[in-house]
């Protein structure tokens, strides 16, 4: 079996069976990094771009990481996405750089669909890392083997994502990537970040803490964007850790072996307590070391790569 | 004959006639003399030296108006020009366009109103009837010269592209341009209910994460100036209505006997958000695509008289600027070219309503907005026509588009309903490829 499309754009048209295919092979590299030598040849000759319009540190650096350890070359660029809008166009550079030849291009933009439309114009892979608000595709796997390790198959698993539903990508891949593994999602925030149309992409809304918590098997805790206050979407961080904060007394009241995620970087005090970040049910560390093997195994696979040569590699 | 040199006189045969919303049944003829219409009806009629040109069969009917258009002259003419907005209109089938005062600078002093008129007519393709600013370089905060742009010819005042946020001002325009006998017309949307938003907010922007437009934010703003129009007694014309409610707040408006009128776009009776989920800045729009339940409504208030006419909201912008993200690119689109076919296609063809009434809704309904001549073909009027097959089926191609800009969410589109030759004053302006 291989991945349909040359690219990756998003969680909402993968099958099944591809999710099951990226997250298998990211298994397997997950147990490289084990062995003293990490680097696999399986890249050499193919050049990398990494293109960031926004700025990012832990993904484009985990994307780099895995670039390296696939023995690829890289090619770094970041742009403000305003210098675009002076007047070259996305199209513009992205020819340019495909000009140059490249194998595949990981890319970062603060608009909706400009994955889309890189892969659109563009014969070399596409991989996106985040275009707006709408989808973060390698976040939703990395936070979906983090589970899977945890609770084997997601079926019938309970997952609430906390925060700002509204603005996150990494909501909206998780939501599509966990309903497709038969896992049950329910969303929780103020109304003012989570709107009841998200009901539409297959999730539950829960307004109330208390009880989206009470029955789930994981919580995925969002960064609140401290931004968003000036924009009358909520009061304070105060009263945003008064009633949506996961602190050590909203655990005492979930089932004992539910875990906690966050896709970093967190808001300590805020969205979580320090006491919950760094204390005995938190996986987040596990969640950035899957996150280099997933994009290593999205590297692999949209390369042409054969999954099933990689167990003897292992 | 050959319809590329038109004489003084002539008479115009074998056409189908379309007046006064209906279609008639029997082939007809025109008589055109010295600009003007000499005789029009049904049957045939021979003047002994007038040459006579055969219509194929084709429907003639007024040349259309339309009452919303962006010429975005002066300051933006790498987007459209008045010269090249009017090759657009008369491909298109019109003959007069009302034009929106959002140019750079802003139309807000009668010689920008005279500028623009004599611009016009060095084309001398369409007939450009411009409106002027609400308030002094649309900046929302003191009125322009109302009276004596109106003495420059101005047929009403708009923000247009600049909503006016204080109601205030909004009462003032009313009253004042009431005194003067001529509209305003209030583009609806409240900007801080829009906020950042660049499509319909609903199930489509909660899922392609595209910030949304609320209906409300268009809901709430027709309601105040509906109020205020109750207020003042002054002419309250909607532009581009596009919501359920708003269509609902006029309808009860019109009850109440205020004096408001309204039009709707082709786009807005024809497409919803879901197209948005191709990110193609085609789709983009303001008022953005709303939904299903939003185009049946429009549909609905356009069959009952709620809804006046039809405007396109023409609006070119450039390829460059439609190649950007959907939510960097600027909202609009063209539609002089595409809205007969677009009326037929979505609103005859689908049985909505018959081709009389469209017709009816892009002329006459619509001179009557803004007291415009035109609209009607009878003994001494202009000989503004249209010449064109319904049923006639054709792709939107963007080599073909006369406006400068191609933005054009039908581009690649097959439409039903083909503009043939256009005269404005009895002077052809323009004929289609194979028309002869």
């Amino acid at each position: 079996m291989a991945l349909s499309s040359k690219d990756l754009i998003g969680l909402e048209h993968m099958s099944q069976e591809e999710i099951t295919l990226i997250l298998d092979t990211a298994d397997a590299f997950r147990a490289v990094f084990d062995r003293p030598v990490r680097k696999v040849p399986i890249m050499r000759g193919k050049t990398v771009v990494n293109l960031f319009f926004e700025p990012s540190t832990r993904t484009r650096i985990s994307f780099e990481l895995a670039e390296q350890r696939l023995s690829a070359d890289i090619i770094n660029f970041s742009a403000s996405s305003s210098s675009l809008k002076k007047g070259e166009t996305l199209r513009d550079t992205a020819e340019n750089i495909a000009a140059m030849k490249i194998d595949m291009i990981v890319m970062r933009h603060s608009s909706p669909g400009a994955a889309q439309y890189l892969a659109d114009v563009l014969d070399a892979s596409v991989i996106n890392a985040g275009d707006g608000p709408h989808e973060h595709p390698t976040q939703g796997l990395l936070d979906i083997m983090t589970m899977r390790h945890k609770l084997g198959s997601l079926e019938g698993k309970k997952i609430t994502i906390i925060g700002d539903i509204s603005h996150s990508r990494v909501a909206r891949s998780n939501i599509y990537g966990l309903t497709k593994l038969g896992a049950e999602v329910t969303l929780c925030g103020p109304p003012t970040m989570v709107p009841g149309a998200m009901e539409q992409l297959g999730a539950k809304v829960e307004f109330d803490l208390k009880k989206a918590v009470r029955d789930a098997d994981a919580l995925n805790i969002l960064r609140i964007q401290l931004e968003r206050q000036s924009q009358m979407v909520f009061p304070s961080n105060r009263e945003y850790a008064l009633m949506f904060g996961i602190d050590e007394e909203v655990l005492r009241t979930t089932k004992p072996e539910c875990f906690v995620m966050h896709p970093g970087p967190m808001n300590r005090e805020v969205e979580i307590s320090s006491a919950v970040a760094d204390g005995p049910r938190q996986v987040i560390l596990d969640q950035v070391t899957n996150g280099v093997a997933v994009r290593m195994a999205v590297i692999y696979l949209l390369s042409g790569g054969d999954p099933g040569s990689l167990a003897g590699r292992g | 004959m050959d319809w590329k040199s038109i004489p003084q006189e002539y008479l115009v045969h074998n056409v189908k006639l379309c007046l006064g919303g209906k279609l008639s049944a029997e082939t007809g003829y025109l008589h055109v003399k010295d600009g003007k219409v000499k005789a029009i009806g049904d049957g045939k009629l021979s003047v002994e030296n007038v040459p006579t040109f055969d219509g194929n069969g084709a429907v003639l009917s007024p040349g259309f108006i339309d009452v919303h258009v962006h010429f975005r002259e002066p300051g933006r003419e790498e987007k459209e020009s008045i010269h090249t907005g009017s090759r657009a209109a008369a491909a298109g089938g019109f003959t007069s366009v009302v034009t929106m005062p959002n140019t750079l600078p802003p139309v807000d002093s009668a010689p920008m109103i005279t500028y623009q008129f004599d611009r016009a007519r060095e084309s001398g393709l369409c007939r450009v009837f411009p409106t002027g600013a609400i308030s002094k370089n649309q900046d929302g905060e003191s009125l322009t010269e109302f009276g004596d742009m109106v003495a420059a010819g101005a047929v009403g005042f708009t923000d247009d592209g600049a909503p006016v946020m204080n109601g205030s001002l909004m009462k003032y325009a009313l009253q004042y341009s009431k005194m003067l006998g001529i509209p305003v017309t209030c583009h609806a949307e409240d900007t801080s209910l829009a906020g950042s938003g660049v499509m319909h907010a609903g199930s489509w922007s909660a899922k392609l994460g595209l910030p949304g437009i609320p209906r409300v934010a268009e809901d709430s703003m027709i309601y105040r100036d509906c109020e205020l129009a109750r207020a003042t007694g002054g002419h309250l014309h909607v532009a581009h209505i596009s919501t359920k409610g708003a269509v609902e707040t006029v309808r009860r408006a019109k009850a109440d006997g205020i004096n408001v009128t309204a039009e709707a776009t082709p786009h807005h009776f024809t497409l919803n958000h879901s197209h948005c989920q191709t990110f193609s800045p085609m789709f983009k729009m303001n008022p953005p695509l709303r939904e299903e339940s939003d185009v049946e409504a429009v549909i609905a208030g356009l069959c009952d008289g709620t809804i006046d006419c039809i405007a396109t909201d023409h609006a070119p912008h450039t390829v460059m600027e439609k190649e950007l993200m959907f939510d960097q690119a600027p909202f609009g689109i063209i539609g002089l070219e595409t809205a007969l076919a677009v009326g037929i296609t979505s609103l005859v063809k689908a049985g909505k309503l018959d081709l009389g009434k469209l017709v009816y809704l892009m002329t006459e309904a619509a001179a009557k907005i803004y007291n415009l001549p035109g609209g009607k073909l009878e003994e001494g009027t202009d000989a503004d026509f249209v010449l064109f097959d319904p049923e006639q089926q054709w792709t939107v191609l963007a080599d073909e588009v006369q406006s400068r800009s191609s933005n054009s969410p039908w581009l690649g589109e097959k439409l039903t309903g083909r503009v043939k030759a256009t005269f404005m004053g009895g002077r052809n302006t323009w004929l289609d490829k194979d028309f002869s």
